[in-house]
């Protein structure tokens, strides 16, 4: 108690987020300093005010935007005083007085009234059913109002209308824009912009009378109708003004505190008396005042500093971008876009797509953006824009942003990844890429939930979800080695995949139980995710020594054969380069007649598949298969797959090598090898590219004067084109390198990490270090994979349909004649 | 009056492994635990009809070849957070032989 008494007292007007922000800044610097009691109007805790557009729509609920429950209060040792109106400031003794007419001290005192709705002087502004659109109670109204009447008008066409107009269309109501002038959100959009947003608006079923000016409110005892300046009457059952905010400074302006339109600060947030700080809407700094949220946060964040006595932060003013909270609008505006003789414009204009883009330059700097349709790469416009960087270098392509700048191949699914560390990601709080990234690493985050708990990105408008998800997958997915704690294998350890074959390696360990002997399992034996993986990193690690665990294969590899939804299996033979022969296709007819194959397909890489072979009839079929001098196709391996080809100088007049011959040549060496997850290649005759070598695993581009080596492409659940890897003169050079590169990803692949992903997290140039230019080093690798090769260049299919390997596998253990 | 049948012994059976039994309701599926101990279910997953004698056994649970469900194979219950139940038959191991007995489709009024 005593402690108590000795503290200083914080006294905080206002309930709402840019007070309580500061509050909570303040804890996180000085958690002791000030005994803080808080004075809020509203019989609610903190919510999210930015949020009541979803509310208003139904997409959330009150409890969602909550932001500080009534227990964080007590748990801070805040006393909250919710309902309670302070109506004046006695800076004489340094006391507010309450509207019930208590007197409280302050040491500190700190103004976050807001901003209050203007409301026009017109007749009828104060008839039942006229309001504003400012809080939880606007809102209920509203929702109220939508379930019994059915005409609404809505004055004001700038954000907050239109997100208003927006929520009470989505209830079911009739809804009318009426805007003073002929461009809707003109303080964000150009007349374009204002235009497309206006016809996707109405096309939506919004009615727009504009320009005009409202001239009345009509009605007795509740609102009928809205008459305009032109005499015509539009029928309304609610009125929602939304023309604009005037900043909340009465209380201010009675206590003699320096007022103009808001409450005048200095750049440490402080008001003529000294005692004295505001925050928020309700105030005026370097005679700007602000509406959005972001620089609200902004001034709590230099406000809490002063306050806790640290004293050197400063706020500057802020630059501001939006975005349009109305689902399936994508807009994005930020900085000076008004015309000026000073300035260019570089503008897209894609009426059929919907797509508009005005960037805005002035000194070879970005000074405004407008996006409409494709706000993709609003931050990264806005960056440079508060960067002030010089933008001369990639002005041709400036509009098309930054995924057309830097590698190729990375866009949408990578945008966050180009980004630098100091570029915001999270516009309504300020929370920059560099944070997250260091949060997601050091307080071990794996989920957008996490991320919005620790660091606030993503928790107020929610629309840079997206960007925020694309910094935790690139972030965990990316240079995992400076992580302190890394995702685990799975369920049944904490340890991580690197973990694991690291302590094979260094503990020797040569059996599944001894992993997780030795690692701690939590479970006895696993799980069908992690035992896959310690058998694949077993059998790499100690090739020709390590007994393949049948038992922790997935059934396609137990079985040779890929599982169908049936239960039947499907069997590819290999055709080495995709070649063939009368005699072979002459055996697979002959097999398909022979036990009724319901299915023949040719697969996408240049071989053909028997679908819907019954288990027991497996080995049957291999023999045959066999007999004709064919193997197992690997078609259910994470392995080699296959090597498609083009025919090359062998026949193409445009061919420049053999590229047919090289293809097999390579699948004949790299046949049978095991690998984290599946390996596709191809060889093109020339840059024709008729394999499709561009979009493998590693693909080879034949040119007249040697062969260029591609790898890390995809063209699956990912699209991505392949990286250079090296150009070699001939084929054995060639041969080696694929090789050296393989073992590589061998040894360092994560269990069913693709090549392309293994590339993302280790680097390209690591690779290329390794593989291409250190000489001795990819002999060395060249040399492991060879030796491996010897172990496992046994046809699969050959041991089990002539020489009896797991011959339980294909045998019922009993047939019961009842049942 | 529990009716065994005998269909095969122990090392019939791969450890954290499963064989068939053909019936004329359909295939059951026998599992071999790691600690030898030994179950049976029907040879259905109860999402999609997925082979269970296909999947990877561990700590007494089977997952599905087809999309991993995965099974208790005590009960054949789905293990949260996924819904659903295989019958299960009863079995025993004497002197290394297996003994199974079969559960007939329950009546509509189960329990």
């Amino acid at each position: 108690m005593l402690e108590k008494i000795n503290k200083q007292k914080l006294v905080v007007i206002g309930n709402g987020m840019a007070g309580i922000r500061t509050v909570e800044t303040l804890l996180e610097r000085a958690p002791d300093l000030y005994d803080i009691t808080v004075f809020g109007s509203e019989p609610y805790g903190n919510y999210n005010r930015i949020l009541l557009s979803p509310v208003l729509s139904g997409e959330k609920s009150v409890d969602d935007i909550m932001l500080n429950t009534e227990q964080w209060y007590d748990d801070n040792n805040i006393s909250l005083r919710k309902g309670e109106t302070v109506v004046m400031i006695d800076r004489r003794t340094c006391e507010v007085v309450t509207a019930e007419g208590a007197r409280v001290p302050y040491d500190r005192l700190l103004i976050a009234t807001g901003s209050n709705p203007i409301i026009l002087p017109i007749p009828g502004k104060d008839l039942p059913g006229v309001i504003g659109f400012r809080d939880i109670h606007d809102v209920n109204s509203m929702v109220e109002a939508s379930n019994s009447r059915k005409h609404a008008v809505v004055i004001g066409g700038g954000l907050l209308g239109l997100e208003a107009a927006n929520g009470l269309m989505k209830r079911g109501m009739n809804v009318t824009v009426v805007h003073l002038l002929d461009c809707l959100m003109e303080r964000q959009l150009d007349p374009v912009a204002s235009g497309m947003l206006r016809k996707s608006l109405e096309e939506r079923g919004m009615v727009f009378k504009m320009p005009a000016q409202t001239q009345a409110i009509l009605g007795d005892d509740h609102v009928t109708a809205v008459r305009l300046a032109d005499g015509s009457e539009l029928p309304a059952d609610l009125v929602v003004m939304a023309v604009g905010i005037r900043p909340n400074i009465e209380l201010a302006r009675k206590a003699g505190i320096h007022c103009e339109r808001g409450i005048v600060v200095s750049d440490t947030m402080q008001t003529y008396d000294g005692r004295i700080y505001a925050v928020g809407e309700c105030v005026q700094h370097r005679r700007q005042t602000y509406g959005l949220v972001a620089p609200l946060f902004d001034q709590a964040k230099v406000c809490a500093n002063q306050l806790a006595m640290k004293g050197f932060a400063s706020y500057p003013g802020s630059v501001l971008s939006t975005k349009l909270k109305v689902t399936g609008i994508d807009l994005f505006s930020a900085g000076d876009f008004a015309p000026g003789a000073d300035k260019e414009e570089v503008v897209m204009q894609d009426a059929a797509r919907g797509v508009y883009k005005r960037i805005v330059l002035r000194d070879k700097k970005i000074v405004g953006a407008v996006l409409y349709g494709d706000t993709v790469d609003g931050p990264w416009y806005f960056q440079h824009l508060r960067d002030g960087t010089d933008i001369s270098q990639m002005r041709e392509r400036l509009v098309f942003g930054a995924a057309n700048l830097g590698d190729g191949g990375h866009a949408g699914q990578n945008s966050a990844a180009t980004m630098s560390d100091e570029a915001e990601i999270c516009g309504c709080n300020g929370v920059c890429k560099g944070t997250i990234v260091k949060a997601i690493m050091e307080k071990k985050l794996f989920t957008i939930d996490d991320v919005r708990a620790h660091t606030k990105a993503s928790s107020s408008c929610g629309s840079c979800t997206g960007l925020v998800e694309q910094v935790l997958a690139f972030t965990l997915g990316g240079d995992y080695s400076t992580a302190p704690k890394i995702k685990p294998m799975c369920k049944c350890t904490d340890h991580s995949h690197d973990d694991a074959r690291r302590v094979i390696i260094e503990q020797q360990l040569k059996t599944i139980p001894d992993v997780m002997k030795f690692m701690d399992w939590k479970t006895d034996n696993g799980c069908h995710s992690c035992r896959p993986a310690l058998n694949y990193y077993l059998l790499a690690t100690w090739p020709g020594e390590y007994r393949d665990d049948q038992q922790s294969r997935y059934i396609n590899e137990r079985v040779h054969a890929n599982i169908q939804k049936d239960g039947t299996y499907s069997v590819v033979p290999r055709m080495w380069g995709g070649v063939t022969t009368p005699g072979e296709l002459r055996a697979i007819a002959d097999v398909a007649d022979k036990f009724k194959i319901p299915t023949v397909k040719v697969t996408g890489g240049q071989r053909i598949d028997l679908l819907g072979v019954k288990k027991e009839d497996l080995p049957a079929v291999w023999a045959d298969l066999n007999d004709a001098g064919m193997v197992s196709g690997h078609a259910y391996a994470k392995g080699l797959r296959t090597v498609k080809t083009c025919v090359g100088s062998e026949w193409c007049r445009f061919g420049t090598q053999d590229s047919t011959g090289l293809g097999i040549k390579i699948e004949k060496f790299m046949w049978g090898s095991w690998t984290p997850a599946k390996v596709k290649l191809a060889v093109s005759g020339c840059p024709r590219n008729c394999a499709e070598a561009t979009c493998k695993d590693v693909g080879v581009i034949c040119v007249d004067s040697g062969y260029e080596i591609h790898f890390a492409g995809a063209a699956g659940l990912h699209i991505k084109g392949t990286e250079f890897l090296a150009k070699v003169a001939t084929e054995d050079e060639t041969l080696e390198v694929i090789c050296a590169l393989t073992q590589l990803y061998r040894e360092q692949g994560w269990y069913l990490e693709r090549m392309y992903k293994w590339c993302d997290r280790v680097g390209l140039d690591a690779i290329r270090k390794q593989v291409v230019d250190d000489m001795a080093n990819r002999k060395a690798l060249f040399g492991r994979f060879s030796y491996s090769q010897q172990f496992s260049q046994s046809d699969p299919w050959a041991e089990r349909a002539q020489r009896g390997v797991d011959r339980n596998e294909f045998v019922p253990l009993a047939e019961l004649e009842l049942a | 009056m529990t009716q065994w049948i005998e269909i095969g012994t122990l090392d019939d059976i791969p450890r954290l492994g499963s064989r068939v039994v053909r019936t004329a309701a359909g295939d059951i599926a026998v599992f071999r635990a790691n600690d030898d101990e030994v179950f049976a279910l029907d040879d259905r997953c109860p999402h999609k009809g997925g082979p269970l004698s296909q999947g990877i056994v561990h700590n007494k649970r089977v997952t599905c070849p087809l999309h991993n469900f995965v099974i208790e194979l005590k009960s054949g219950e789905a293990v949260a957070p996924d819904q659903g139940c295989t019958r299960a038959h009863p079995t025993k191991v004497e002197n290394g032989v297996v003994w199974l007995s079969l559960r007939q489709a329950a009546p509509a009024a189960a329990e």
